[in-house]
């Protein structure tokens, strides 16, 4: 090897890395917890099933998961259907297909799952100071990591989504009479959602369009609020993504319990 | 309590060298610099290792420990287990001149290219105002001691040497954030030369800078992220585009 830390003049060392520490457990456990996740979230997307909580038996509750709002699909159950259904009804399209690629591409653009799994996946590199095991290296300045980019635009777009998994939220707390109550899946529902708009305003992009744009703070004292408040959250950003991977999964699965039978629904409704 | 240590450190130079085996005396309160002038004093006179201030301040005795890249001052021996050995070499990015001391001429080149401070035409010299929420970010990255742990840890030219031509390093990103935010800076280039003379697109922000930084600047989410975000805006982002067309402004972003 005549490149990387062995070129011309480098010290002449042969170990990939002499760290000493235990480098690879940070990127192991990332690629299991991401891998686990996106199989949880592809097995639940088509299995098109359980995802209405009404379904239990229960016709008070209107408990929808998140991995099927807005649900837009021929097949989807007529009380869940809030926003229309004009998808076709195929095992191959997800009842949310409007919404899934994008939430995907906002979590797939995001700088810290970025770092994530370049480093765990892509090994580019592995952990600091340990050599990566590529020849050549041009990170995002071409295509298709070019794309990257793009990540405001999923911002924006995720933005909106949030909205729609707000207002799935409200909805968990009124029954189908239209009468208020609260049950285990509305607070479920509620917390999930809460964790979504602060993983989503925590967003680098966010910071950046509060004000991180801005040169003179001084002048827009409403923006640089509004930037501190967001740079705040921006600190938490990495804990956020992991937290709310972990609170859909939850929602989710209790939703699927309830509507599955599998578990009783506590509610005062 | 004393304890002998057990110590590997690079020897040679970068045509040839390797890693020697000392036993040293360690005290309380030791920190590793202190370790390798005891090696100097007592086993390998001709030991070349850089330092000065010995507190952490002047960047000089950067090195890389137990694969790590740290300052030597500012690693304690505290923090080691007593039967531990200690690994000490070079910075692995750049051309050793001997034993621990490396040429960071490029860290040098790569400065000289940046514009500097353009201060306002409009504004006789003697009455520039900033305001203090004006500049506080810039002051963060005046904080850098020019250690070049940060460029040393940089997987882009650390694994890759092809890659010192076109990429400046973090330590060059927070001086093209620290002048694109500075309040009273008239240039607007900032963002075009950053993606295309200092090759800031090439960065995965993977964040190893910041975690090797001993003054604890983030360099990766108050610098690279919003330079990145400040390309995107004059780049790649249609929006802007349009509505600078709408306001007639050049697609540069200029200071607002």
């Amino acid at each position: 090897m005549t490149s990387g830390t062995l070129s011309p003049g480098r010290a002449r060392i042969t170990a990939r890395t002499l760290r000493t520490d235990k480098y690879w457990i940070s990127p192991l456990l990332t690629v299991i917890g991401i891998t686990a996740w996106i199989t949880y979230a592809t097995v639940r997307v088509f299995q098109q099933n359980y995802y209405w909580a009404a379904q239990g038996g229960d016709e008070a509750i209107r408990y929808l998961t998140p991995f099927y709002s807005p649900c837009i699909s021929n097949g989807c159950i007529e009380g869940a259907a809030e926003w229309g259904t004009f998808l076709p009804d195929l095992w191959f399209i997800p009842y949310a297909a409007l919404t899934l690629p994008f939430l995907f591409l906002f979590r797939f653009t995001c700088y810290y799952y970025r770092k994530a799994y370049y480093r765990s996946f892509w090994q580019s590199p592995t952990a600091c100071a340990v050599n990566e095991p590529h020849k050549k290296y041009s990170g995002e300045s071409r295509f298709p990591l070019l794309g990257q980019n793009s990540h405001r635009y999923f911002f924006y777009i995720a933005a909106l989504i949030s909205i729609i998994n707000t207002i799935d939220a409200f909805h968990s707390f009124q029954s189908e009479d239209g009468s208020w109550g609260v049950g285990v899946g509305s607070i479920v529902l509620t917390a999930n959602v809460i964790l979504l708009w602060a993983y989503t305003a925590s967003c680098h992009s966010c910071r950046h369009i509060m004000g991180g744009r801005l040169t003179n703070f001084s002048k827009h004292p409403l923006r640089y609020k509004g930037w501190t408040f967001v740079s705040k959250l921006n600190g938490k950003h990495q804990e956020l993504a992991w937290t709310t991977l972990a609170s859909l999964v939850v929602a989710d699965f209790y939703v699927m319990a309830v509507a599955a039978g599998w578990i009783t629904d506590f509610n005062t409704f | 309590m004393g304890y002998k240590a057990k110590f590997r450190v690079y020897r040679g130079d970068g045509e040839q060298g390797g890693l020697e085996n000392y036993e040293v005396d360690v005290n309380e309160g030791e920190v590793v610099l202190d370790i390798i002038h005891r090696l100097q004093a007592t086993q390998t006179p001709d030991l070349a290792v850089r330092w000065n201030c010995k507190a952490g301040k002047c960047g000089s005795c950067s090195a890389e420990v137990n694969g790590k890249p740290r300052l030597l001052c500012m690693t304690r021996m505290s923090t080691f287990d007593e039967n531990e050995t200690i690994t000490v070499t070079p910075m692995r990015a750049f051309p050793v001149i001997r034993d621990l001391v490396t040429n960071v001429s490029f860290n040098y080149t790569k400065a000289r290219q940046i514009p500097a401070f353009a201060p306002p035409t409009d504004i006789k010299a003697g009455d520039y105002r900033m305001q203090q929420i004006d500049v506080e970010r810039s002051q963060e990255f005046r904080k850098c001691i020019e250690c070049f742990l940060c460029q040393d840890t940089c997987h882009v030219v650390r694994d890759h040497e092809e890659n010192k031509e076109s990429f400046a390093g973090p330590r060059f990103f927070i001086r093209a954030a620290e002048l694109d935010m500075h309040p009273l800076d008239a240039r607007t280039d900032r963002k075009s030369f950053a993606k295309a003379e200092q090759g800031l697109g090439m960065c995965n922000i993977t964040k190893c800078c910041t975690d090797v930084c001993p003054e604890h600047i983030k360099i990766t989410d108050n610098a690279i992220i919003p330079m990145k975000e400040r390309v995107v805006d004059t780049k790649y982002d249609p929006v802007v585009f349009i509505g600078k067309i709408l306001r007639r402004k050049p697609r540069e972003t200029g200071k607002i």
